[in-house]
């Protein structure tokens, strides 16, 4: 399997690794894939009083490309709004990281894992998102 | 201990030793051509050029003669007559030459094989070629710890049971199959017995009498001899029959044509010879070694398993799954070593090896494997390097698996849904 640099850049010093308590209510999980499947990644948010991604950290059980793809989305959601978070797409992550197609799975569950942490703050939030979210989702659109 | 070294011909230099390459722990995928060897191979390269089948003059008789000794040596080898021994271009051609030339003599008699689910795939692949010409075959469930079966062994025979096909030692986990107790077995319903040797030559004592194999087959490479290179032995009393599958002169008493490379063939009979009287004083000092790096494994990483039985296995494989590590990952973190996974990730389709799963592993866990493959030219050095390396490298896997966070909080991984994918 030939990997391309940046690849092996993320597997071998990757970037984010750790995590947050999930219990936190600033904090969005998201868990995908199976160990079955062989790749299995949490992404996890932390988001502040303006809905601003202010922290990210990942955990992955994977081959070199699921490891690089999940720290690679790390960087990529820090600084972001919730919404601009969403907008990243597996096509962004495979390019960034010049994934071969047998791959592309891999770039497929990091967008998941940022769809499904997202989602778990939001839900956490509930109805009552605070007024600077809501304020700074009204911004971003 | 006594160190055997690979040594350059020319320079006297070891050439193993080398600090900008992999440590080789993949003996059982290859092996390098032990210098003794390729010392006896040379000559049939150049000044002994001739075609074995060369009757008319000197250059013929030089390498008749020099291909007749080595058929002599592989033939002590496995207790058999040099009159038995088919020379082939390495042990796939071995085994398709045995199970289709058997198949097609004897599809009067009837069109049933057995084989086992762990096979190599040199089997396997002829036996679903068979499947498609119109045979049928049973592939044999093994036991937790990779061993057939005898019972269920014996119990899948049918009255047109024609050839069943067993691997003496497996090529994943080393584990040795009872071959006495299958032999017996199989002579007294009259089967055909095809072996495939090639990770036991050198490894365990194989001797065609003692197991009643009919048909075995071998390879160069295995056992420090040459690439290129194998043999099948075809038994004469009672005498068996394969049709042959590559046609064009008649060599090999009809069973497989085409010029006999020489130097390989004096390769493969030297290197047989050697890996025979070597045996002892080599499954003594890589046993030791395989024992130092198990303990050493153990001693520094935890949830660790073994595959296969560690009670009948050669002492020169160990496979272990390393739980809540992904196996491409783990191989791409010891790119200092020369390992084998058993996750073949290099497929779309993410399979895990056949072999563990035959033996009731989880997809985890047979993704996780790593195959150690113990050889002459191994040290201890090279092991505690290992060593080293495994601990460190599956730490850090370790760190970086919210399996692993889990399994330390106590959860239960089974206990999950997963969200399939």
């Amino acid at each position: 399997m030939a990997y391309s640099e940046k690849v092996i850049d993320h597997y071998e010093n990757p970037r984010n690794v750790g995590a947050m308590d999930k219990d936190d209510s600033g904090v969005g999980t998201g868990m995908v894939g199976a160990p079955a499947c062989g790749d299995v990644m949490r992404l996890q948010i932390k988001v502040n009083e303006q809905g601003i991604i202010e922290d990210a950290k990942f955990k992955t059980y994977g081959c070199g490309s699921a490891i690089a793809s999940s720290s690679l989305v790390t960087e990529w959601v820090k600084g972001k709004t919730l919404d601009e978070a969403m907008t990243i797409k597996n096509s962004h992550i495979a390019e960034e990281l010049e994934l071969p197609p047998v791959k592309i799975h891999c770039s497929v569950l990091a967008e998941d894992a940022i769809k499904a942490a997202v989602e778990d703050y939001r839900s956490k939030r509930g109805a009552g998102h605070s007024q600077a979210e809501v304020a700074a989702a009204l911004v971003a659109h | 201990m006594n160190q055997p070294q690979i040594i350059d011909l020319e320079s006297k230099k070891p050439l193993l030793i080398d600090p900008d390459r992999p440590i080789y722990l993949d003996y059982q995928a290859t092996t390098p051509v032990d210098p003794q060897v390729l010392e006896q191979m040379l000559p049939y390269l150049t000044h002994d050029f001739g075609n074995a089948a060369s009757r008319s003059h000197a250059y013929g008789w030089t390498a008749e003669k020099a291909v007749e000794k080595a058929r002599q040596q592989v033939a002590d080898a496995l207790h058999a007559d040099p009159r038995e021994i088919v020379w082939t271009s390495g042990a796939t051609e071995a085994t398709n030459l045995a199970l289709k030339g058997a198949a097609h003599f004897y599809s009067g008699k009837g069109k049933h094989i057995i084989t086992l689910r762990t096979e190599h795939k040199a089997t396997l692949d002829t036996c679903r070629q068979l499947e498609r010409e119109g045979f049928e075959v049973t592939y044999l469930e093994v036991r937790e710890d990779g061993l057939v079966d005898l019972k269920a062994f014996e119990a899948a025979i049918r009255p047109d049971t024609i050839i069943a096909s067993v691997l003496f030692v497996n090529n994943e986990i080393g584990v040795i199959q009872p071959m006495e107790e299958i032999g017996r077995i199989l002579r007294a319903h009259k089967v055909l017995f095809h072996v495939d040797a090639v990770q036991a030559l050198g490894k365990v004592p194989v001797d065609v009498e003692a197991i009643q194999a009919d048909m075995m087959s071998v390879s160069g490479h295995k056992i420090y001899g040459p690439k290129g290179i194998g043999a099948l032995y075809v038994r004469r009393k009672p005498r068996v029959r394969v049709e042959a599958q590559v046609h064009g002169g008649g060599h090999e008493r009809g069973m497989r044509s085409g010029t006999l490379p020489t130097h390989q063939i004096v390769g493969m009979g030297a290197a047989a010879e050697l890996a025979v009287q070597l045996m002892d004083a080599d499954a003594q000092r890589i046993g030791k070694l395989r024992d130092r790096l198990l303990k050493g494994i153990q001693d520094r990483v935890e949830e660790t398993y073994i595959n296969g039985s560690m009670e009948h296995r050669v002492p020169h494989n160990l496979n272990i799954s390393f739980a809540f590590v992904e196996g491409e990952s783990l191989i791409m973190a010891l790119k200092e070593i020369a390992v084998s996974s058993g996750s073949a990730c290099t497929s779309a389709s993410l399979e895990p090896s056949y072999v563990l799963r035959a033996l009731g592993k989880s997809d985890e866990l047979a993704h996780s494997s790593i195959r150690f493959g113990i050889g002459r030219f191994t040290t201890e050095a090279e092991i505690d390097a290992t060593i080293e390396l495994i601990a460190g490298k599956v730490g850090k896997l370790r760190e970086l698996s919210p399996l692993w966070e889990m399994h330390l909080e106590g959860i239960d991984l089974n206990s999950i849904q997963w969200a399939a994918h």
